[in-house]
């Protein structure tokens, strides 16, 4: 008997749904950064020494000058970005000749899923492990590791591809690279800014005689302290998405390749897997199948892994 | 004044129906084309296997000169996969090939220095690429497919797809009992040498 098709959620709804998160969540990021801009200008007016009367206007002249700059650096590592974070995992590309399996697997996929081919890399690494990056499906790349393609099973391989596939037919590789940005940016002024009020604090005494008064000082320190904590809402955001994106990757997933039970075996195998990989850093952790970076399980590390843990993923995907 | 304004209301309503039934007309025409540009898929993959097909009879004859049969078996399923229309009769020529291919190289089994021939293991490599890509190309095609006719299928759209002749498509369907009774087939090889 042919076995009937079943029915299943074309890539282009999930687009449709992905494209809908991703306007709420930029909402949310837009907001955190004038935010961030506005303190900027409310800091830089208080220690230039506007009196009060005009300290309005000049933050946020000031703060749209660096809103207008801060998008210019943003868009520039937007573009760097992919090639950055290949650089970074210190992977090399391969070709059909170098790595039949892989590339003929991935190419399978491509068809199964209706993307275009993406380009295919291998990081020398004996920790099994993979990731997508890109900023579109036409220019879409995913990596596995050596580690990955040693210890796998071909059926366990081709799941833990069909979860990096679905990363790029979800659009998850452009989400997360726009918020690795922007949490990027953020975290960057933040810094700046901090300093530059560390540092301007010693000329503000010696201009002390233009000064604003008392609702100027509490506008300042809200600034301050929003800016202080701006990056680690910002981390925060990124994480929740990421693992959003995660689950949403595992059932595209396992969809595509037909076979949940082997993601799951994939995802245990890379779990209790124990190599560390080198190349992973805490800027590239959430681009991974697994996470990469295992510490200890406490409150901060679950509210800021990149990863749902590995057991509930299994759990779901057994349960398909 | 009562007049102008119930016109205004008629004559939004209408333009906001065009609206809607535009939309839902281009929503139908792109989930067709979604199958069209699935089926491409597939095709490819068929048109890659029928030409690999000839240079394979060519090898294997070089060395079982004498299994004709086979050959033409596997000749007549190329020609009339060349010659098929539509996804329904495209999957049926397709099975008869796969089933001929699979009768070959069971065949060729019984020919050592065939088997042992690199242009004969490259030729085996390739095809059951082509197969597995197939497999790929047919899950995504039906599941356009699917989601092509359940929408013309369902209301309001159904009476818009009937209006402008949208009709349902063909899934492209393997053809399991084919691969059993190529099963039986390799076990008659086996014993025959």
């Amino acid at each position: 008997m042919a076995e009937a098709p079943q029915e299943r959620v074309l890539i282009y709804d999930r687009i449709d749904a992905n494209k809908r998160i991703t306007l709420v969540i930029m909402a949310g990021f837009v907001l955190l950064a004038a935010g961030v801009f506005v303190s900027i200008g409310v800091i830089v007016s208080y220690y230039a020494g506007t009196p009060e009367s005009e300290l309005v206007g000049v933050s946020i002249r000031v703060g749209v000058v660096a809103a207008i700059i801060a998008t210019g650096i943003g868009i520039m590592m937007y573009f760097m970005a992919p090639a950055a974070v290949l650089t970074i995992a210190g992977a090399h590309e391969v070709t059909k000749e170098d790595e039949p399996e892989l590339y003929r697997i991935v190419e399978n996929l491509s068809i199964g899923s209706g993307l275009p081919m993406p380009q295919v890399w291998v990081v020398e690494d004996g920790a099994p492990n993979a990731f997508a990056t890109g900023r579109s499906p036409d220019q879409a790349h995913v990596a596995a590791t050596r580690g990955l393609l040693n210890k796998l099973e071909k059926r366990e391989l081709e799941a833990v591809m069909a979860h990096e596939m679905s990363h790029i037919g979800n659009l998850d590789i452009r989400l997360m690279t726009i918020v690795a940005v922007v949490v990027g940016i953020v975290a960057l002024i933040a810094d700046l800014m901090l300093r530059f009020t560390w540092y301007g604090a010693g000329a503000r005494r010696s201009n002390r005689s233009k000064g604003g008064g008392g609702i100027g000082l509490i506008i300042l320190i809200i600034a301050i302290v929003f800016l202080l904590i701006s990056p680690i809402i910002a981390g925060i955001m990124r994480m929740a998405l990421s693992r959003q994106r995660e689950y949403l990757a595992d059932s595209s997933g396992a969809l595509l390749c037909r076979n949940p039970a082997a993601l799951a075996d994939a995802l245990e195998k890379i779990a209790k897997d124990p190599d560390p990989l080198e190349s992973a850093n805490k800027a590239t952790a959430h681009l991974y199948i697994a996470e990469p970076l295992q510490g200890h399980e406490s409150f901060t590390n679950k509210l800021f892994s990149t990863h749902p843990s590995v057991e509930e993923r299994v759990r779901l995907l057994r349960a398909m | 004044m009562t007049a102008i304004i119930i016109l205004a209301v008629l004559i939004g309503i209408i333009v906001l129906g065009v609206f809607i039934i535009a939309g839902m007309y281009n929503g139908l025409v792109r989930s067709r084309n979604r199958v069209k540009e699935a089926w491409s898929g597939i095709d490819v993959q068929l048109r890659r296997r029928a030409s690999l097909i000839p240079n394979l009879v060519e090898t294997v004859r070089g060395y079982a000169e004498h299994e004709r049969e086979t050959f033409e078996e596997v000749t007549k399923a190329r020609s009339q996969l060349e010659n098929a229309n539509g996804a329904a009769d495209n999957a049926v020529a397709n099975n008869m090939l796969t089933g001929a291919l699979r009768h070959l190289f069971a065949v060729a089994e019984a020919y050592p220095e065939l088997q042992a021939a690199d242009n004969f293991r490259e030729l085996q490599r390739e095809l059951s690429d082509i197969e597995e890509k197939i497999a790929f190309a047919r899950q995504f095609f039906n599941a356009n497919v699917l989601s092509y006719n359940n929408r013309i299928q369902t209301v309001p759209n159904n009476i818009l797809a009937g209006m402008f002749n949208f009709v349902d498509e063909e899934f492209f369907e393997t053809d399991d009992e084919g691969r059993a009774e190529v099963k039986v087939d390799f076990s008659g090889a086996a014993v025959g040498d």
